[in-house]
């Protein structure tokens, strides 16, 4: 056995040895790509704040101008688009809402309960993921127009309500974060089934409920194939439909597009930057390691 | 003897206690109902049903009576038409152009996140992965104008580059014409889409490497091992589950490809339909040519696709792959 010297690379180097350059180098990497990773969201907010002369100029803007309020304002000429905020909004709320609720619900059943045929209902719950959403889209539109929920939000969080994938990671967290006696022990204390999971279950489901309910929101407030079927006027479009619309007219006014999409990025970047552990952490260990 | 010996097998119940027995049989069927009663009205009645369509010939505006019974001629129009065959190139061509640099570049990544940098590993994994949080709609409306011919950022960068001594050669001197030049649309759809999800499979590989253990890394650097033979030797073999997971979620995503092109190209499909991806088609068939029919047995066809390449796959990465592996 050879001992080991200062010299080896090792990912348990002590404290305070210098670190070679080639490891400088990586770090190096790594910041570049950050930061190309991050110049886009930068011209998002800088371009939002020039006119669309400003926007296509020879050279392109780098810092902050002044037109924020002109962009603001036309903006706000051409759509209702604090009405499609707040249709997002609502969407991704009752998506997540509902989401959390049954999710946890048949999580809880897949995890604490011995029943038959439990693990070939899983697997079809499993299954169900591999299902190419393309094949759904045809069919989806018209079932929604058999239903006549063409432009309301339920055509959306209805389906959606008992995710596949929401159900996987509840049934991961429950399963190893809650031990089984818990439940036993309720159930000598003469709780109900349904009173196991409200008050004993659903408490102690914190990390998986919040990364769950921060993955919902996000899809839904991001979904655009689903609302391009489904909200057919501007009153009812979701903030990503209402853009969608500004571009395709002949002459975008570029300044207001931006505005447009900074005031939709910009709640889910305040959450992120303070969720954005809960988020990676929860979704790496309780869908993964199990 | 009887009668005891039957009360005791059967005994009398109180209601309360037949009703906790009753609770305490049914309530993990109950609970897991809402996903069945979803799945079967909205997932599996709407797969039948477009099963059932593609088979038919309708103009969803006629009305449900107006189905024609056609066999298979969905299935031949669609093998038939050139933009199909066009539209399936694309997909492919642009999910080989995303997909391959995604994890070419996230795996090298995830492992100098983990290695390298202890401190910084949450803040630079956040900001790799900011680009998965946002909506595709705002990222291509970005990206669109990043990737302008005459004002674009993008060229201007290149083109600054281009004036660099010594390595300036390496960047174009012309002007990129990136959504308005047939050999540029892909390249220019992959971009945004490589950048949207680098960061999610980071994220992925990241969750991978955290469940190898840190002593085989400290038994190979005792051993003498460089940082690059422990990747190549302890990384990547024990990754390999993990990428297999990997590849298989980018592979189902990029061949439905939809947003980033129907958005950069303006719905269109870009000069010379060189962006118009299949489920763009096929939206384009069901929602402009009223066509219904045609549209759902194209959704057959590319799900036949997806289901041919997504068993290439299990075989070269899957489970039979690592067997053969070991």
């Amino acid at each position: 056995m050879a001992i080991a010297t200062p010299t080896v690379k090792s990912p348990v180097r002590p404290r305070g040895t210098v670190r070679p350059l080639s490891r400088w180098a990586a770090v190096a990497l790594l910041f570049l790509g950050a930061l190309l990773t991050v110049a886009p969201f930068y011209f998002m907010f800088v371009f939002a704040t020039h006119t669309r002369a400003e926007i296509f100029q020879i050279p392109p803007p780098t810092w902050f101008g002044e037109a924020a309020g002109r962009n603001y304002d036309s903006l706000l000429e051409r759509l209702p688009f604090w009405r499609n905020l707040w249709n997002s909004l609502y969407l991704a709320l009752m998506s997540t809402v509902t989401t959390l609720f049954f999710c946890s619900l048949a999580g809880f059943a897949f995890a604490m309960y011995n029943f038959r045929f439990r693990e070939g209902l899983f697997g079809v719950v499993l299954a169900t993921l591999l299902i190419p959403s393309a094949l759904n889209i045809v069919p989806f539109a018209l079932i929604m127009q058999a239903l006549g929920w063409i432009n309301t939000p339920r055509a959306l969080w209805v389906p959606g309500m008992a995710s596949a994938f929401g159900i996987f990671l509840m049934r991961q967290y429950i399963g190893s974060a809650i031990p089984k006696e818990l439940v036993e022990a309720a159930r000598i204390d003469g709780a109900s089934e349904f009173g196991i999971y409200r008050r004993i279950i659903l408490p102690l489901c914190g990390p998986a409920l919040a990364t769950l309910g921060l993955v919902t929101f996000v899809n839904s407030w991001n979904s655009f194939v689903g609302p391009l079927i489904i909200f057919r006027t501007a009153e009812t479009y979701t903030a990503p439909l209402a853009l969608r619309s500004l571009q395709g007219i002949a002459n975008t006014d570029w300044g207001a597009l931006m505005c447009g999409v900074a005031l939709t990025v910009l709640p889910l970047l305040i959450v992120f930057v303070f969720f954005s552990r809960q988020l990676i952490e929860g979704l790496t260990s309780g869908s993964l390691k199990g | 003897m009887q009668a005891p010996l039957s009360t005791r097998t059967h005994p009398r119940l109180t209601p309360r206690a037949r009703w906790d027995n009753f609770q305490r049989r049914y309530a993990p069927y109950i609970f897991i109902s809402p996903f069945f009663v979803l799945f079967a009205v909205f997932g599996l009645f709407p797969i039948v049903f477009s099963l059932y369509l593609s088979f038919h010939s309708w103009q969803p505006a006629a009305g449900l009576g107006d189905m024609d019974f056609v066999g298979w001629r969905n299935f031949t129009d669609n093998l038939t038409d050139p933009t199909f065959w066009q539209s399936l190139r694309n997909t492919i061509v642009i999910g080989l152009e995303s997909g391959i640099p995604q994890h070419l570049i996230a795996i090298p990544l995830a492992f100098a996140i983990h290695m390298g940098l202890r401190r910084m590993q949450g803040i630079l994994t956040a900001l790799y992965f900011a680009p998965y949080i946002t909506s595709v709609v705002a990222i291509t409306v970005i990206f669109f104008t990043l990737f302008s011919w005459q004002y674009g950022v993008v060229n201007a960068v290149l083109s600054s580059l281009h004036d660099l001594p010594v390595i300036g050669g390496l960047f174009p001197e012309e002007k990129v014409n990136w959504l308005g030049n047939r050999s540029f649309v892909q390249p220019a759809v992959a971009t945004v889409v490589v950048w949207r999800y680098v960061g999610w499979n980071v994220v992925l590989y990241l969750s991978g490497l955290q469940s190898i253990p840190r002593d085989l890394y400290e038994a190979a650097s005792v051993d003498g091992a460089t940082t690059w033979q422990q990747f190549r030797f302890i990384t990547l073999p024990l990754l390999r589950p993990i990428m297999f997971v990997a590849i298989t979620l980018t592979l189902i995503g990029n061949l439905q490809l939809f947003e980033e092109p129907y958005i950069l190209t303006g719905d269109s499909g870009g000069i010379g339909n060189m962006g118009l991806t299949t489920v763009m088609y096929m939206y384009r068939t069901y929602n402009f040519y009223s066509d219904a029919g045609l549209a759902a047995a194209m959704s057959w066809l590319l799900f036949l696709v997806i289901g041919v390449l997504t068993l290439v796959n299990n075989r070269l990465f899957g489970r039979s792959g690592l067997a053969r592996a070991d």
